[in-house]
């Protein structure tokens, strides 16, 4: 009596431990941007690219009802294929685009937007990288969907997809 | 006179010796907490180790929040706020995790009790 149930306590055990690794090999160990949803703005300020004066970033919030934050750079190669997508996100009525330009020299970043086009109606220098590390962000491209109450509603990793543009028209109409 | 400049370059090397120190402590600081950071984009390594885009800048914000006056756990907390959890190699003890750390306790003390008894039967 005594060894089956040691016997059962066992198996049970196993089981218990087989169950435990098995679903845990199916998590993703990934950094997943959850966290940051709805949370609010990191405040900053920051030189514009074009006219080297300072501008806070609160100040382009309140212009229209949705801000997307894009950080971008000249030598990331999905900015440049995310490019267009911006362009034309940015024929939409109610949304602002801000660029935040990332550890790049300004004399490529003109560049840059003089040949593909300027989404932007700011566009900020990040030039440390420091800045879009108090957003929460960890490279380029990186998007972010804010309302004018300086919550952040949407974050997109890497180069923005056509569903993803499509999630964004549909949040701002 | 003499004495004068003597006094003066005492107090100008304590000076500068109280900044050298002050200066050495956050570096050593910044080594500290960034062996202590994940690195998000280059997995399996810590922010100390890791030389990409997004480790460099943070190296540099944790030295910046030190200058600040900002303490080693405001500054985790800091990052935990907007990286979550993940950012920290040391998990607090929360729900989804409870049983990770009570389990080698309740080992510990099955394993106890099965010892005692067997002690105590002998």
């Amino acid at each position: 009596m005594k060894k089956k149930t040691s016997y059962i306590i066992l198996t049970l055990l196993f089981i218990f431990i087989f169950v435990l690794l098995f679903r845990g090999m199916h998590n993703t160990n990934t950094y997943k941007p959850s966290e940051i949803k709805n949370k609010n703005l990191f405040e900053f300020s920051s030189k514009d690219l074009f006219l080297n004066k300072k501008v806070n970033i609160k100040e382009l919030l309140v212009k229209k009802n949705f801000t997307l934050i894009n950080i971008w750079s000249s030598w990331c190669v999905p900015c440049k294929l995310e490019h267009e997508k911006l362009m034309n996100l940015s024929n939409l009525d109610n949304l602002t685009i801000i660029g935040l330009n990332y550890k790049d020299k300004p004399i490529n970043a003109k560049k840059f937007i003089n040949d593909l086009g300027n989404p932007y109606s700011k566009i900020l220098l990040d030039p440390d990288g420091t800045i879009s590390i108090q957003l929460g962000a960890y490279g380029v491209p990186e998007t972010f969907l804010i309302n004018k109450d300086s919550k952040i509603l949407k974050k997109y990793i890497g180069e923005l997809t056509i569903e993803q543009t499509l999630e964004i028209e549909k949040i701002i109409n | 006179m003499r004495d004068l400049k003597f006094l003066l370059v005492i107090i100008l090397s304590l000076f500068f010796l109280q900044h050298y120190l002050k200066a050495n402590e956050n570096f050593l600081l910044v080594d500290k907490i960034s062996k202590n950071l994940r690195c998000l984009i280059c997995q399996g390594q810590s922010i100390y180790d890791s030389q990409s885009d997004f480790a460099l800048s943070m190296k540099l914000l944790i030295k910046r929040k030190l200058e600040q006056g900002n303490s080693e756990d405001e500054i985790y907390q800091y990052l935990k706020n907007k990286y979550g959890e993940w950012i920290v190699y040391d998990p607090e003890l929360n729900k989804k995790n409870l049983l990770l750390w009570a389990f080698p306790l309740i080992l510990f003390i099955i394993g106890g009790i099965l010892i005692f008894r067997k002690v105590f039967n002998n």
